[in-house]
């Protein structure tokens, strides 16, 4: 009998006995959810899974699963969760963030635990807007966004996460709307099965301090006419009647219908995450019609702990020393009488 | 082989200090090296200190280039690399001027005139050449043409560039030294038989210029005389020389695998404490997971999650890192994880002097944080003993299950002394407070009756799934908690916890007199100087003047003021404006607390600390 076989869970056993305080109507209860209902399809054990968070109501995360789970210091979530994946690679770890979290204050170790590709899972919560500080604006905010510490509007432009995620190297990049469960649990899950890391931005609506900022784009009524959620392998078509497409124009992405001007489905766009060159998938990210949602980038790579561990065991294999005492004992040693 | 025939009889030193000095490019660090270690192992008692300039390569000859090295050495016990030099070797014009106030008239010096050109003069910023204005009329100056005597040497040697040629020079000196002090040339060629073994050319080289600099000492009338130092009377065992960051990263293998679970090093370059990244990220066989993060605070946070992890987690820094890392630092303290801190201190503040040596770090290791937020802090005293306080450490971090800073300092870590080498085996046992079972009704903050240590339950353990974070806790369920009272009560069991560890540490113990008329107190990296300048007046028949040195600053030893009331005059020392003075003050506010500072980026001189003593004593 196969003792290390999938143990079924169910969603109850993922979520812990602390009351949810978050705002009524907030995403964020769509995200715990859907992670809730993703972890028993995992094929994880429980006891493997750590979160690891920062500041921000994003934050809040761990504490309301029922796992391993630490609640860290503004901005340092990445830094930490790169530790525990470090001391034990068999963990299945989570980083928690917000758009503060994760590119203004701690933009430092966003970008580098990008680079260095740990097998770690990275869920970015951006709602454009700093929620539990009540409502600065934050490095997502538009330019002119009027907040309150930016009253007549925000002057500092904006980073696009996915750009600057693929700039520093992330190998799984995704976004998805926070209304859209669904496809969210299968994201979670495709982000655990990636080896290497994964980094989702879910467009996560703040109701009290930026409510609707998504709403062009993640409405129900508006979302498949203005969003392009791509799927690897298929064509780039989007659209209440499946007739919109992206093609190449020179170096620039065009939004085309099909059937007109001699347009058919073959010419449309086909999405290919595992392509290693990012300039394709930069250009997704940065489309604002239509936003392109899915996983935009799935490129398999080393990852760093696969490095360390070939490495370790190549200067063990080649090492006179076992124990410390062999190395205190070595070279240029003497003896007093 | 040396010949023996035309030897002089030697003159017998008790201890002789001498001091290298060249560009930095001149091998002055590898001379004092190679003749510490040949004193070492015919017996000496040695103590060293490089002291090389905080640019890589600065211009040639110029005088913020000059690099040196110390070495002292004897046949009675050295505590430090000792303050007035008897020998200056300087192979440049700058390393003279830089070095002569070291040392007193009637000593002597050793120099290559070859480099005392117009041009060396002139970046040495001398006017006169000091070899002909009669300025060094007062030392015994031993005037030799290195340079060309290296070259003529090397003559008939194929396969050699000029650069070559020129940078062995460093061996003719390091072979005139070892003639004066009756050391063989057998040590430093095994040397270079072992790390030139794939150049033999450089092997016959080095070898052939350390010999022709040792006969040429032997036979040339300027050297009048040779000396020797016998063996000093040193505890029977194993020894090497170890400087103290290496002692520091070796006391942590010893603990990792004495404890048995594996070490995890974050760290960030910084000045003077890189050394001991340097050195773990050697040790992969040992399974040492050393990361070299993106900065300070992810150095500690990385630490900090390997702790959650189940690994014995540390972070090496200095000053500036330490300050950065203050924040998460807290939040270790909060969570109640093991973590060892080790702050290599120098001069501060802000960026303040990398290369030099301070203790000016202590109240920010005290309360550098914000909250209440006590942790252990400790120190090491000598460049060996940061071994024993490494393993100690992580000792504590692991039994406490709490953050320990343990304070080094530049002088230390940089410098080098005999280490009667430990085996693990001789290292006492480290428990831990690891959970591995399921237990009814169990907390992640149900403590140790005894310590008040919590419970380690780490990630993949079955059935003991919780959070941790940086929001106050309930003191049972560890569930987030904004209750008044409970704060309170969270905030004074974390500090009893701390206060606890006084049951577990050694007693303050005094030197020299256990009672009298002045106690002199130090902690840390100081230990040398003031013990040696104490053991010195004592010798002398100054029979009221006690010792006490402290390792362990919060807690502080149980036997503290004990100690303190044997004295009528207590005076504290240390290399700073009077930290540790102050954390006296305010736990004894009823004695009087003289200090003894020096801010000067140097550590204590022995003169000046024996005639403060003398001073306080009559």
């Amino acid at each position: 009998m196969e003792t290390t076989a999938k143990k079924e869970y169910t969603f109850k056993d993922f979520a812990s006995n602390q009351e949810v305080r978050w705002c009524p109507g907030c995403d964020d209860y769509v995200i715990l959810r859907s992670m809730q209902k993703a972890l028993p399809e995992m094929g994880v054990k429980k006891e493997d899974v750590v979160f690891i968070s920062g500041i921000g109501c994003s934050s809040r995360f761990p504490y309301y699963m029922d796992t391993y789970g630490m609640h860290g210091i503004h901005g340092r979530a990445p830094a930490i969760a790169s530790g525990v994946k470090l001391a034990n690679p068999d963990l299945s770890v989570w980083v928690v963030t917000g758009d503060g979290d994760s590119m203004a204050i701690g933009g430092n170790h966003f970008i580098h635990v990008l680079r260095r590709n740990i097998d770690l899972n990275i869920l970015l919560f951006n709602n454009e807007i700093y929620g539990l500080t009540k409502g600065q604006f934050s490095p997502t905010s538009l330019v002119r966004q009027k907040t309150k510490s930016s009253p007549y509007g925000n002057t500092q432009p904006p980073f696009q996460p996915g750009e600057l995620a693929i700039g520093a190297q992330a190998r799984f990049f995704a976004r998805i709307g926070g209304n859209t469960p669904k496809e969210m649990t299968q994201m979670f899950i495709d982000a655990e099965t990636f080896n290497g890391t994964s980094l989702i931005e879910i467009l996560q609506n703040c109701v009290i301090f930026n409510d609707g900022c998504f709403t062009q784009y993640t409405d129900k009524n508006v979302r498949e006419d203005q969003q392009l959620f791509v799927e690897d392998g298929e064509p780039m078509i989007f659209g209440k009647n499946k007739d919109k497409g992206l093609v190449l124009n020179g170096l620039k992405l065009e939004v085309v219908t099909i059937g007109e001007n001699g347009i058919t489905e073959q010419d449309i766009l086909v999405h290919n995450a595992g392509e290693q060159d990012p300039t394709l998938h930069q250009m997704l990210v940065r489309l604002e019609y239509p936003l392109v949602t899915g996983i935009i980038r799935r490129f398999q790579d080393v990852t760093l702990e696969e490095r360390e561990d070939a490495l370790t065991k190549e200067v063990m294999a080649n090492s006179k020393f076992t124990k410390t005492d062999d190395l205190f004992f070595s070279g240029e040693t003497y003896e007093v009488k | 082989m040396i010949a023996e025939k035309n030897k002089i009889q030697p003159e017998v030193l008790e201890a002789v200090v001498i001091r290298f000095v060249g560009d930095s490019g001149d091998g002055m660090q590898l001379t004092g090296t190679q003749f510490s270690d040949t004193s070492a192992m015919i017996g000496n008692d040695v103590s060293t200190f490089p002291n090389y300039p905080s640019e890589i390569r600065a211009p040639q000859g110029s005088l913020y280039g000059v690099s040196g090295f110390q070495v002292h050495i004897g046949s009675v016990e050295i505590s430090t690399p000792g303050d007035d030099v008897d020998l200056l070797v300087a192979m440049n014009p700058a390393g003279l001027k830089t070095n002569l106030y070291a040392v007193k008239p009637g000593h002597t010096i050793i120099i290559d005139t070859d480099s005392f050109s117009k041009k060396n003069l002139e970046k040495a910023k001398y006017e006169t050449n000091p070899l002909e204005d009669g300025s060094l009329d007062n030392y015994r100056v031993i005037e030799v043409a290195i340079s060309s005597l290296t070259k003529e040497a090397l003559k008939d040697v194929e396969g050699l560039d000029n650069k070559t040629i020129t940078r062995s020079k460093n061996m003719f000196a390091l072979g005139i030294v070892y003639w004066m002090y009756d050391r063989s040339t057998d040590h430093t060629i095994d040397f270079f038989n072992k790390k030139f073994a794939s150049k033999p050319h450089l092997i016959e080289a080095n070898t052939k210029v350390l010999n022709t600099g040792f006969y040429f000492a032997e036979t040339l009338e300027l050297i009048p005389n040779s000396y020797t130092i016998s063996p000093a009377s040193m505890p029977a065992g194993t020894y090497r020389i170890i400087s103290g960051n290496t002692a520091t990263a070796w006391g942590f293998l010893a603990a990792a695998e004495k404890s048995g679970i594996e070490l995890f090093l974050g760290s960030y370059p910084i000045t003077p404490a890189t050394d001991i990244l340097h050195e773990l990220v050697k040790h992969k066989h040992f399974g040492v997971k050393a990361f070299q993060a993106e900065d300070e605070i992810a150095g500690i946070t990385s630490a900090i999650g390997a702790s959650f992890a189940g690994d014995l987690a540390i972070t090496t820094t200095s000053g500036p890192g330490l300050a950065l890392k203050s924040e998460a630092l807290g939040l270790a303290m909060m969570v109640e994880l093991p973590l060892v801190v080790v702050n290599v201190q120098r001069g501060g503040p802000s960026t303040g002097l990398p290369t030099k040596t301070e203790q000016s770090d202590l109240l920010q290791a005290m309360y550098g944080r914000n909250g209440e937020s006590p942790v252990i802090v400790m120190a090491a005293s000598t460049p060996s003993d940061c071994f024993k306080y490494a393993y100690e450490a992580a000792k504590l971090a692991l039994e406490h299950m709490t953050p320990v800073i343990l304070l080094t300092d530049g002088y230390i870590a940089n410098g080098s002394e005999p280490w009667l080498i430990k085996s693990v085996a001789e290292m006492p046992e480290i428990k831990n407070n690891r959970i591995n079972e399921v237990k009814e009704n169990w907390h992640p903050y149900d403590r140790d009756k005894e310590t008040l240590a919590r419970d380690w339950a780490v990630p993949g353990t079955f059935g003991l799934e919780h959070r941790i974070g940086g929001l106050e806790k309930d003191k049972i369920t560890g569930d987030v908690s904004h209750v008044p009272e409970n704060h309170e009560y969270m905030t004074k069991i974390r500090a009893e916890k701390i206060k606890r560890v006084e049951n577990y540490i050694p007693e303050l113990e005094t030197e020299f007199a256990k009672t009298g008329d002045l106690l002199v107190v130090g902690w840390g990296g100081t230990y040398g100087s003031l013990h040696s300048a104490v053991k010195q007046l004592n010798e002398k028949g100054y029979d009221k003047i006690g010792y006490a040195h402290f390792n362990y600053i919060n807690p502080l030893p149980k036997n503290t003021e004990a100690i303190l009331r044997q004295f009528k005059k207590i005076v504290v020392c240390e290399l700073n404006n009077g930290q540790f003075a102050s954390i006296l003050k305010m736990n004894f506010n009823k004695y009087d607390f003289l200090q003894f500072n020096k801010i000067q980026g140097l550590p204590f001189g022995n003169t000046e600390l024996t005639e403060k003593f003398k001073h306080l004593l009559s």
